[in-house]
Formats: C-alpha cells, structure tokens, sequence
C-alpha cells in the first residue's frame, strides 16, 4: 500500500529544494527539483513499499544534478559562473550566502557528504550508499568539509566584523 | 579563543542542517510545474482538488479517462486519496487544471443554472449490478424522486432493493450520479452518503426557490 505521490512531494520537497540549492546555487534549483520529482513520480509506481524515500529521492536528485552540471559545462555561460543570488540572502535565519559560496569551494566529495548528511539529514551508511566507500570515510570526508567551512566561512563572518 | 570558537563552530552545522531557506510559494511554484509537466508526459494518473459547495468541501478527482471520485467531507478525503492510490494508482497531485470542467459544472448545479451534467466519468470504481445501478440514476430527472425498488428495476433486476440501496451507498460518484434523488418508499430520505442534511439540501435546491 502506497501513499498518494502528492504526499511525498509535501513531506519531501522542501528537503529536496534544499540540497539543490546548497549543491547547484539558486539558479539551476528548480530545474534539479522538477526533474527530480518528474523522474520520482514515474518510477514510483515500482518503488517497494519499504524503501527510505528520502534517501530514493537525494539518490534521484544527485543524478539529475550531475545532469545540470554537464549542461552547464557543455554550455558555458559567457560571463562565466552564473549569478548567484539566493533570494533570501541576510534573512535572519536564512540561507547564509557566505556560508553557501564556501561550500562551492569544498572538494567534490567532501561537499557531497555534508549536504546528504547535514542539508539532507541522510544518516552516514546512506551517505555512503550514494558516494561510494564506508560510512566512516564519508563521515570523515562530511568532517573534512565542515572543518573547513568553519575556517573559511568563520573567517570571513570575521573579517566583516561587528555590524552583524 | 577557544570559548568563543566552540559555539561559533556549532554554527555551521545548524545553518547547514536548516538549509538554503526555501520560501512557501517556491514550493507552490514548484508544485504546478512538476503537475504541469507531469500530466503532459502522461505521468499524472490521479489529478485532485476540492470544491467548495453548499454541502461542504467535496474532494474531486479524475483519471485521464475522466471524473473517478467525488468525496463529501464525512468520507475523509485523505482516506479517499489513499484508498485511490491502492486502487487506481499512486500517481496522485493536487492539480486543479484537469477538472476544470467538472469544477464549472458543478457551479452551475449549486447555482441552479444546470441540470444534468455532461461530463467524462471513470466508472472503474463501481462493479457488477452496482454499476448499472449508478448508470441509470441520470434518468431519474432533475427535481424528481425514486424509490430504491425503481432504482433497482431500472438496473433490470426489480426485486434486488437491498443492492440498489448498497449500490447509492457506495455510489464514487455523488452529485453527478444522482443518488440523493432515490429515497425511501415511505417518501422519508433515507441515507446517503454524504450524510442525510446533504441529500435534503441537494433536494430542496433541485425543488427551487420556494
């Protein structure tokens, strides 16, 4: 017995905007999520009933957002990276622009593991499934990362100083 | 330093955890695309949205052959959905685009400017006798009553009272399919699905302004 997909759009789409985001930027989101769902929705019907949705779905959303970026390289855009700007940027509470620009700069990898692990609240083991490897070499690599999103993106909030 | 690192580095991690803010009506955006694009690649199998009536919200939903379900609020429309997932497919969104003119039609019922409907309906929820029972309930007309043992002779078998009566009670389709119009021999309403202060409301609006 099956849940109607409406369901998994509601519980799951927020969670899937998130990783697009944090993974693509702002701009190339939206086309990762409607592929996404598009692609989920068509499968769906054969998905067993016991399977980790959430999981399923970062799985799907990883692949479309290969797809995305493969575009994006046979297609350079002339002005070179494209522009970002997160809608949301300086809400309190928000998406942290700074925080957002220093995760771009991670290591493939390593920027994956944190995304499926902290954006997407995938537990390490499924991680791994998606990456490749153990659960402890992806909670080291989603470390790593962290490790240095706190360098880069604590230093910059530094450097700005107190007006914040 | 290190008191003023600790919690900062904690920091990373809970605006990672709340993620790039995703605002509602990116979410609804969103949504209409993936419905567009979905009933155009044939995906779509259940669309859904609820109208609301002089009877309550009704749950309205369609296959690509045409109207499957119209729900009173009684019924539980999220039990609705559910049991047409099982039924008819998971492949359920709210997309209002395809029922459309059931939506228009039903307007005109509520607001006494139609009396039939002319509609594509779904009948797979209905089986057997219970079907033919639901097909002939369009000739009892607009304004007008029948019994349960003229709704079953209708269907061609005059003494199956008890299934014609089970048959309006799990009509998939009320409203359209005019089982408020059969009531009991006696003349009270009897039951209906939507509940028996529906049934007289749909009659008294089908007897017109007083």
């Amino acid at each position: 017995m099956k849940r109607p997909f409406e369901q998994v759009v509601a519980e799951h789409g927020p969670a899937v905007l998130r990783v697009c985001r944090a993974v693509l930027g702002p701009v190339h989101a939206d086309d990762a999520w409607s592929e996404t769902f598009l692609a989920a929705m068509t499968a769906y019907p054969d998905l067993p009933a016991d399977a980790n949705v959430a999981a399923w779905l970062v799985t799907i959303t990883r692949r479309k957002a290969v797809d995305v970026i493969r575009r994006q390289a046979r297609q350079p855009e002339p002005t070179g990276e494209p522009p970002e700007r997160p809608a949301t940027a300086g809400q309190p509470g928000g998406w942290e622009r700074d925080l957002w620009e220093a995760l771009r700069t991670l290591p493939r990898r390593q920027r994956e593991a944190v995304v499926y692990h902290h954006v997407a609240g995938l537990p390490y083991a499924e991680v791994a499934r998606l990456l490749g490897g153990t659960a402890s070499a992806a909670r080291k690599a989603a470390s790593d990362g962290v490790q240095t999103l706190r360098q880069t993106y604590l230093h910059d909030e530094a450097r700005k100083g107190q007006p914040r | 330093m290190n008191d003023i690192t600790a919690p900062a580095a904690d920091h990373v991690t809970t605006v990672l955890r709340a993620g790039p803010d995703v605002a509602s009506d990116d979410l609804v955006r969103l949504h209409t695309r993936l419905a567009t694009v979905a009933e155009r690649r044939g995906v779509l199998d259940v669309a859904y949205r609820t109208f609301d009536s002089p009877v309550g919200d009704l749950l309205l939903a369609a296959t690509d052959t045409g109207l499957v379900r119209v729900a009173f609020p009684n019924q539980d429309h999220d039990a609705v959905l559910a049991r047409l997932a099982d039924t008819v497919s998971p492949r359920i969104l709210h997309a209002a685009a395809r029922l459309d003119d059931v939506a228009r039609e039903l307007d005109e019922y509520f607001t006494g400017r139609r009396r039939a409907f002319d509609l594509r309906l779904d009948l797979r929820l209905a089986h057997g006798f219970r079907r033919e029972v639901l097909e002939q309930l369009p000739t009892i007309g607009y304004g007008r009553t029948a019994s349960y043992t003229s709704a079953a002779a209708a269907a061609g078998r005059p003494r199956a009272v008890r299934a014609a009566a089970t048959a309006c009670a799990l009509n998939p389709l009320p409203v359209v399919l005019p089982c408020h119009r059969v009531v009991r021999a006696d003349g009270s309403l009897g039951r209906y699905v939507g509940g028996e202060p529906a049934k007289q409301t749909l009659l008294d609006l089908e007897a017109g302004p007083v």
